[in-house]
């Protein structure tokens, strides 16, 4: 193995490590905000990747279906929810973001799709398809039984993850797809040849990295969302309202998830199930930072990224293996040095 | 006497089929503070939470005249409720200045923000000092201070607060007594959850005591100090050496 | 259980056993009947783990996987008739889960639940991967049930066998969780930090619920392998293991029964969809995953402790038969020897504590000697229910010594605490709910049963528990709670759970008696009665130590005080020095504002 295999691998590693981490974060997000373990990010990496690769073939994408059924499934929630207490300004406010954004997306998208866009504006596109679907999620599913054990939250987020990926092999076939790099640029540097579309994860990924550092540190909402993962009664008695902080948490995760699928999209053949296995390493590196600490679970993302690299240069049928089996010591360590007696909820 | 601020009528709280607080009706006046008293397990903090509606409760409430029941925590603190709780519940791997921002997160203007921080600094000057520091770094008197601070940051026109001398020392605890009255002259009312019978009632203007869940006597404060059986059950040991 | 549901129950039993012998039944559901019964079984050991003992596994399936890759592996390629690879296969993955468990039940909180996702997906890419395991490919070939020479390779013999399996399979768990073992793994879920001031090792407890739930689920994998005759890697895999929780917890984790409805819902429904959902929407395609999530999903939003507490509420309450009390005495644990009156049982010297920078108890030191009350009093927040908790072991003290009867215990966790005969109670009263009132109490009596979980799972600890539940009988009859035997403990008001709380501690037949606000939400008749308990268990030679606000209680039932304030000895006397002492009064009453 030479020096020109390593780098190839570790520039793979890192690439694939970028998104993992930014799977990562919204886990972590969404879980130290809601306490839901958001098992179908999964889902949102192979919608946003296989919406992309049917509007580049110049056709209308299925989940926009799904994104105007699951608008009226957010709703009816919504409305049920807070029917006690329901004035006209909210009921518009809440028909306008769950029935009509969907609707003038799908309009959106009938209109631009035949004519196949520029590549910017069909990734604009998938975003705006995929990423509303993590709000209507929450609204829909997660926010009627917001109170309920971490357990009941985690079998229910497993039950969404079967429904969509069941709806993905529908949308999208059983075929994968791969989508043209966003970048075809190249950059030789030395033994190492640099992908455009490496830079480009790499880019985008940093972006979204300090942009959410920002969010979190300099703006009030950042704030309120940190103040609910902190201390979820505090919140409330400074008036944070919990659904409130779980849509932004939602939102951003489902712009995390979609944004990751493009991202992988033109550097492996997505499939209507791939998601799973991805959001599964992001899941692990997530779990490594303890669900709650995001440089740790970025850390741990390229970790395993890179792993996973010179594993399947190694031993390419025990790629998986090795992953998986390289968690258990880490969880021990990371288990050790806390108090061992504490009764669960 | 003016129309109640706070009024509740009827309050049951129930855990499963344990009832921590059965047929309770208490008022608050305007500018007042009303303390309840009672030991431990009474049901006082679930009173409380109750009227905060971070609990579950049957049961009539109504502040500044409007039926609240069915209004969530937050709309509650929009309408100038909030509640200091007995573990302060900061957040605290955040800033104390971040703290108090936080507290002002239902301000609808926030022109009078810096305002209202000002008087903050100025009610609790310890904070100040400390403003860039972790709260979870903050000694014990001085998250009481935040929890407090915190609470005003939102403007309210009732401010409860559940056991606010717990855990401190007296000089402390007198501090944290002089700012509850300067802020009852400032118009502020007060419901004051409190241990300390004989502070809770030389700084209340009306009582009640609370036993497994249930108002078993109520009254105006002055009357309760001299009453045989708050005497007896609060200010035990007084009466047992004098 | 009452007798309409045992009833109710031994006639679905019989129906079931019945089903194949009805005319008109289609052999295809004898088919469904039989995977529904090989996937109760998995889910009855995950109602053991997750509902009972509360550790969540993703990894079930990988158990399922040892069981039925075993048989596979011994009966093709070293010949062994079936039923002799039964025990080989219990016993590999009892002993895989036993030692997967000593590594990864010591993770906390979510690590857990992740750990053994990364178990059963190595398990299923390393036997898809190696020669041994015959690769993705999987084994072929296995031969049928046979038992005697009677072969169960038809239908509905191997259901009637696998009906057989369930059946023995329910009565072994129900015996298991209503034994001793099983009240110490009941404890885990919420009284974890009780059931170790009781001696009862939670950790011990846990794997045992892990082994037991990896057992079964060998078992179903033993069952499914003869039944399908050929195993791949792929029903072995997370996602399957996923399908058994979801069993499991949709039917209402932590029931019983919730574990065969379960089953029988996500089987039939899945099932059932693929037949009628093309006939139905017209369009071939996989829509049952969308149905089937959606479902789920919705059965959430209505029901979310599962289908099983709901139907349970038609047959009313689950009160138990209970063992009645046995004449001969003597297979507990003989009441320990008393301390001669007035000989020192504990002495604290100098104790100390500290949270971070934060000094809960500072310097502390007094005696109790045996037949005396003392009473350790003070503000809250000032380091009286910390002292309790270094005294028992749950904190470990800073620096200082706590010597019991002049040995040192200091440092000793807190079920070797017990062990010593020192028992306490909770300021905030940990019981477990989900267990009747006896049955808390008869965790008291851990430490002086033998019995272990064979015996309990075959019932051979029935005099035991008969002497166990005759004597929480006893226990609660002097706290004047015996009519609420067989309430649950979750459903008593907070005064009298701090009674029952009493009773178990008095069930460890303790030296030393800590109890802290025993009396707070107790009215004033029921206050009296109590000191009265107190003082008779006084006078048989215990030495107790009490944290109480209600000052009449204590100044009227105390031998000596010792009076805290932030962390601190403020003074130590008889009540009537205390009530005169100002240093006293000035911390106690507060300041005047």
């Amino acid at each position: 193995m030479d020096l020109s295999i390593v780098l190839i691998l570790l520039q793979d590693g890192v690439t694939n490590a970028a998104i993992y981490a930014l799977l990562a974060l919204a886990l972590v997000l969404v879980f130290t905000v809601t306490r839901v373990i958001f098992v179908p990010v999964g889902e949102f990496v192979s919608f946003g990747a296989l919406s992309l690769a049917a509007l580049e073939a110049g056709r209308m994408p299925g989940t926009v279906w799904l994104l105007v059924i699951l608008g009226v499934a957010a709703a009816a929630a919504t409305l049920f929810a807070g029917r006690r207490d329901l004035t006209v300004r909210s009921v518009a406010l809440t028909l306008a973001e769950t029935i009509l954004l969907p609707l003038a997306i799908a309009a959106l998208t009938a209109f631009l799709a035949p004519h196949k866009p520029p590549q910017l504006v069909q990734v604009a596109l998938a975003l705006l398809i995929v990423a509303p679907m993590g709000v209507y999620t929450y609204s829909a599913v997660f926010r009627p039984i917001a109170e309920a054990s971490v357990l009941v939250l985690l079998i229910v987020s497993v039950a969404l993850h079967l429904a969509l990926v069941g709806l993905g092999l529908i949308f999208f076939g059983a075929e994968g797809s791969r989508t043209e790099a966003l970048s075809r640029a190249s950059v030789t540097l030395g033994d190492l040849f640099v992908s455009g579309q490496a830079v480009v994860v790499l880019g985008v990924t940093a972006a979204l990295m300090v942009g959410l550092y920002l969010f979190f540190e300099r703006t009030l909402i950042g704030k309120a969302l940190r103040a609910t993962a902190v201390n979820r009664l505090g919140a409330r008695l400074v008036g944070i309202s919990p659904g409130f902080s779980g849509r932004v948490a939602f939102a951003l995760a489902g712009v995390i998830g979609a944004l990751g699928g493009i991202l992988i999209s033109p550097l492996t053949t997505i499939y209507y199930d791939t998601g799973f296995i991805i959001g599964l390493k992001g899941f692990v590196a997530a779990i490594i930072g303890g669900l709650v600490s995001y440089p740790l679970a970025a850390a741990a993302a390229i970790m395993v990224g890179v792993l996973e690299s010179f594993a399947s240069f190694w031993a390419s049928e025990f790629k998986e293996v090795i992953v998986f089996m390289i968690i258990v010591p880490i969880l021990l360590a990371r288990s050790y040095g806390t108090t061992v007696l504490e009764d669960e909820e | 006497m003016s129309a109640p601020l706070l009024s509740v009528a009827g309050l049951c709280v129930s855990y499963g089929r344990v009832e921590a607080v059965r047929d309770v009706s208490i008022t608050v006046a305007p500018g007042a503070i009303v303390t309840i008293l009672g030991p431990n397990g009474a049901g006082k903090t679930s009173l409380l939470g109750a009227v905060m509606g971070v609990l579950r409760s049957r049961g009539t409430l109504a502040f500044a005249g409007a039926p609240i029941e069915r209004r969530a925590v937050e709309r509650r603190v929009a309408d100038g409720m909030c509640l200091v709780p007995e573990k302060r519940e900061l957040f605290v791997t955040m800033s104390v200045e971040d703290n108090l921002r936080l507290g002002g997160f239902r301000r609808r203007a926030s022109s009078d923000y810096g305002a209202t921080l000002d008087r903050m600094w100025t009610l609790f000057p310890r904070l100040k000092e400390r403003r860039a520091q972790m709260a979870g770094t903050l000694s014990g008197g001085e998250r009481q201070m935040l929890a407090m601070a915190r609470a005003l940051m939102s403007g309210p026109k009732l401010l409860m607060l559940d056991e606010p001398s717990l855990g401190l020392a007296p000089l402390i605890v007198r501090d944290i007594f002089r700012i509850v009255a300067e802020l009852r002259d400032s118009g502020v009312s007060i419901l004051l959850v409190e241990q300390n019978a004989r502070a809770a009632l030389e700084l209340a203007d009306y009582g009640y005591v609370l036993e497994n869940g249930s108002v078993v006597l109520e009254g105006p404060a002055a009357a309760l100090r001299q009453d045989e059986r708050v005497i007896a059950a609060y200010l035990g040991i007084r009466s047992v050496a004098t | 259980m009452s007798a309409s549901a045992r009833t109710a129950l031994l006639l679905l039993v019989a129906f079931a056993a019945a089903l194949p012998f009805i005319p008109g039944v289609p052999p295809y559901w004898i088919t469904v009947a039989a995977y529904i019964g090989m996937a109760a079984i998995v889910a009855l050991g995950i109602v053991v783990l997750t509902g009972v003992a509360a550790v969540v596994s993703f990894g079930q399936a990988m158990f399922v996987g040892f069981g039925a890759y075993t048989t596979a592996i011994l009966t093709t390629r070293h010949g062994w008739p079936p039923l002799a690879t039964l025990p080989v296969a219990i016993g590999i993955a009892g002993l895989l889960a036993w030692g997967i468990g000593a590594i990864t039940l010591r993770l906390k909180g979510h690590y857990l639940p992740v750990a053994t996702i990364a178990w059963n997906i190595s398990f299923f890419y390393l036997t898809g991967s190696l020669d041994y395991f015959r690769r993705f490919d999987g084994i072929a070939g296995i031969p049928p049930l046979s038992i005697f020479g009677i072969s169960f390779a038809e239908v509905t013999r191997f259901y009637l066998v696998t009906l057989l399996v369930v059946v023995a399979l329910v009565v072994v768990t129900r015996n298991l969780l209503d034994s001793r073992v099983g009240r110490s793994i009941r404890s885990l879920k919420g009284g974890a930090l009780a059931a170790e001031s009781f001696g009862v090792d939670t950790g011990r407890a846990k794997i045992l619920a892990f082994v037991y739930a990896g057992v079964l689920a060998a078992i179903s994998g033993w069952l499914y392998a003869h039944f399908q005759r050929a195993i791949n890697p792929s029903p072995f895999n997370v996602n399957v293991s996923i399908d058994y929780l979801l069993m499991a917890v949709a039917g209402g984790v932590g029931q019983i029964g919730g574990a065969i409805l379960g089953a029988a819902l996500v089987t039939i429904v899945r099932d059932k969809l693929q037949d009628v959902l093309p006939w139905l929407i017209g369009a071939q395609g996989n829509y049952e995953a969308i149905v089937f999530g959606t479902v789920l999903i919705l059965i959430f939003q209505f029901a979310p402790e599962g289908l099983w507490p709901y139907l349970r509420r038609l047959f009313g309450p689950p009160a138990r038969a209970r063992p009645e009390s046995a004449g001969a005495a003597g297979l507990l644990r003989p009441a320990r020897e008393r301390p001669a009156p007035g000989a020192e049982i504990l002495r604290v010297t100098n104790l100390r504590k500290a949270f971070g920078g934060l000094v809960a108890v500072n310097d502390l030191s007094f005696t109790v000697q045996a037949g005396e009350i003392v009473g350790l009093i003070g503000p809250n927040g000032a380091g009286k229910s910390t002292s309790f908790n270094l005294v028992t072991g749950v904190l470990a003290a800073t620096g200082g010594s706590i010597a019991f009867r002049g040995e040192e215990i200091c440092g000793r966790p807190a079920r070797r605490v017990a062990a010593l005969g020192i028992a306490r109670t909770f300021q905030h009263v940990k019981l477990v709910h989900g267990m009747s009132t006896i049955e808390n109490v008869a965790l008291g009596h851990h430490l002086r049963g033998r019995a272990g979980a064979l015996q309990g799972a075959l019932r051979l600890d029935r005099a035991e528990e008969a002497q166990i539940f005759a004597d929480a009988r006893r226990q609660l009859e002097r706290v004047g709670l015996l009519d609420c035997a067989d309430t649950l403990a979750g459903e008593l008001a907070l005064g009298q759970q701090r009674l029952v709380e009493i009773a178990r501690a008095l069930a460890l037949d303790p030296v030393l008696l800590l109890l802290d606000e025993p009396a707070a939400g107790l009215r004033h008749a029921e206050k009296t009665a109590l000191a009265g308990l107190l003082r008779r268990v006084r006078a048989e030679g215990v030495a107790i130590l009490l944290v109480e606000h209600d000052m009449d209680f204590v100044m009227g039932l105390t031998d000596r005080l010792v009076v805290m304030n932030f962390g601190s000895e403020l003074a130590q006397g008889s009540p009537a020095d205390i009530q005169r002492n100002p240093a006293v009064l000035e911390a106690y009453l507060g300041s005047a504002a």
